[in-house]
């Protein structure tokens, strides 16, 4: 009766997540796309052009178009008949008149002044009171150079002594500091820088020595010295020069000395020394007297020579300044030997003067040979007139009373056909202008120092603005010189040729 | 008539020795007669009318009682004459090398 009953499992389905659920909603939402692009763009060509009228003066042009057909402005008619005659009388005189023939303005920057630039200094020097004896610019221009020693002394000594350098184009310039200096055992008494090369500067000594350097060489400057030898000097030198040689471009050195000798020397540099290739000298009876003083030669009868000068014109003449005041011309090419007794040269000794002219009453310190004339030169001494003189005639042309002391050195300008300049015993370095009517200096240039002689002075051909002067307080001024000092007139060369010709008193 | 009388004024300076242009301007520093061309014309009437005018100031301040007359200007190649009235200008180019 009792079976196990085996029943089916009934499941039942839960119903609540179906009604929990049963309000549940799905939905979805999308933006659209985004679309998105990229672009480039570029130009080739670009151009760029502008316009612009101009305002037309609208007046102007009516007024000038109305010319013939419009009324006459008021007045016209009276103006132009009352400025006619003015105007004409003006035009007249204009076409005949000269006043601005060969007028010329300079409107670029003159200077008025003559300044100092530079006083150079060599403190050694300065210290043991030597002189400047010689100031002499190279052939550039820009380098000058100064020998040391004494105007004052008589006395033979071996003091030493220097030649000295600046060079004025460097940054650096030190006034009182040499780019160069150079020991020399005696004192200098001439310099003269090379016409062509730098660095060659030839020099005379005291103690008769002609010596050439050459700046380029850093360990021994000395490119030829003559030495003590039979040839040589035995007195001071007083002038040296390059003299041109027949070969073109080859110079010799020429030397002249109180001993009443000019030598002519080559520059033998492979063994420094030097070829002595011409002798001369001045003996008393040789020399050609128109004068009249009577002279005292030392002990024998040379005549010393003090001052010497070559013609730029003539290769065969230089004029000689003696001691004495005598005046000559010279020729290389004579012939005719001196009566001087042979002292052992290697080469006969010449008498060279063939002219001589009215001697000063002193020493003649300097000689100098007009750039522009072929026929004048200047010549000044201890007697403080500085003569001007024709090469053609015994008198001088022209006396300048140029200081009441001794004249160390008269030069020509290289530009101013009409102007010299004069360094002397006072101090003041006088410059004339022959141009000028009165005699009295055109420029003067004063010193510091009071009681210091200036000794030597020195145009600059390359800037002829610039003249060095050398004073006997040891120092060299280089100073600016004014434009009507430096600028040649039109008319200047023909009133130097009058002057050549005048016929001395 | 009186455009004649002007004209042969004006004629007879040119026919002067070396003249090269007249130019007559008036009170407003405008060119109203000239043979040269008209931009020449109108600077040279502009720049010398400026020129006259200061030239005058300084001659009459100098002395109130003076007057300018005629101002000449010496030139490389030419001289300029200008000869000022009641405020007009005449204004003369002429080369005296010629």
């Amino acid at each position: 009766m009792f079976t196990d009953e085996a029943l089916d499992s009934v499941s039942v389905r839960s119903l609540w997540r179906k009604s929990q659920q049963s309000e549940q909603e799905s939905r979805d939402c999308q933006t659209r796309a985004v679309h998105s692009a990229e672009a480039g763009i570029q130009t080739v060509f670009t151009t760029l052009s502008c316009t612009q009228t101009e305002p037309q003066d609208q007046a102007t042009e009516q007024l000038l178009k109305q010319n013939h057909n419009e009324p006459e402005p008021l007045g016209l008619k009276d103006f132009l008949q009352r400025v006619e005659e003015a105007v004409i009388r003006e035009l007249v005189r204009n076409a005949r008149s000269h006043a601005f023939d060969g007028f010329q303005v300079n409107w670029g920057d003159r200077s008025q002044l003559v300044s100092c630039l530079h006083c150079l200094q060599h403190p050694i020097s300065q210290e043991r009171g030597l002189h400047v004896t010689s100031v002499s610019w190279s052939c550039t221009g820009s380098v000058i150079a100064c020998a040391y020693g004494r105007i004052d002394d008589g006395n033979w000594s071996t003091e030493r002594s220097y030649v000295c350098m600046w060079n004025l184009d460097r940054r650096g310039l030190s006034p009182s500091q040499a780019d160069l200096v150079i020991d020399v055992p005696t004192a200098v008494t001439a310099l003269c820088c090379h016409p062509s090369q730098p660095a060659l500067i030839a020099g005379g000594l005291y103690s008769g020595e002609v010596v050439v350097w050459d700046t380029s060489r850093t360990q021994d400057p000395v490119l030829a010295l003559t030495g003590m030898s039979a040839d040589s000097h035995r007195e001071p030198v007083y002038q040296v020069a390059w003299l041109p040689l027949q070969k073109k471009g080859e110079f010799g050195v020429l030397s002249a000395s109180s001993g009443g000798r000019v030598l002519v020397w080559m520059v033998d540099s492979d063994q420094g020394r030097f070829i002595l290739n011409a002798a001369y000298a001045l003996v008393q009876q040789q020399v050609s007297h128109s004068s009249s003083v009577s002279l005292k030669a030392r002990g024998s009868s040379t005549v010393g020579i003090t001052s010497l000068a070559l013609s730029p014109w003539d290769s065969d003449t230089f004029l000689v300044g003696s001691e004495g005041g005598l005046l000559l011309r010279c020729s290389f090419s004579s012939k005719v030997p001196a009566a001087a007794p042979s002292e052992g040269q290697s080469v006969t000794l010449r008498a060279p003067a063939v002219f001589s002219f009215r001697p000063h009453s002193g020493p003649i310190h300097s000689i100098h040979c007009s750039p522009f004339h072929r026929n004048l030169f200047v010549s000044a001494g201890t007697d403080g007139l500085a003569h001007l003189h024709s090469l053609l005639q015994a008198n001088p042309l022209l006396s300048l009373r140029v200081s009441d002391s001794y004249v160390f050195q008269v030069q020509w300008s290289p530009t101013r056909p009409l102007v010299f300049a004069a360094a002397t015993g006072q101090g003041e370095v006088q410059i004339f202008d022959l141009g000028h009517r009165s005699l009295r200096p055109a420029a003067t240039i004063e010193q510091r120092g009071a009681g210091q002689a200036a000794s030597c002075l020195s145009f600059n051909c390359q800037n002829p603005h610039l003249l060095a002067v050398g004073n006997t307080d040891g120092t060299v001024g280089v100073w600016q010189l004014s434009a009507d000092l430096t600028e040649q007139s039109p008319r200047e060369s023909s009133q130097l040729e009058q002057i050549a010709h005048q016929v001395a008193e | 008539m009186l455009l004649a009388e002007v004209e042969e004024t004006l004629k007879r300076i040119e026919a002067h020795k070396g003249v090269i242009g007249t130019i007559v301007v008036n009170a407003e520093g405008i060119p109203i007669r000239t043979n040269l061309d008209n931009s020449t014309a109108v600077q040279y009437a502009g720049l010398l009318r400026h020129l006259t005018m200061l030239a005058r100031s300084t001659v009459r301040d100098i002395d109130p009682q003076n007057d300018l007359i005629v101002l000449r200007i010496r030139t490389k190649k030419y001289e300029i004459m200008v000869a000022p009235e009641n405020g007009f200008l005449l204004i003369v180019i002429q080369n005296p090398c010629e």
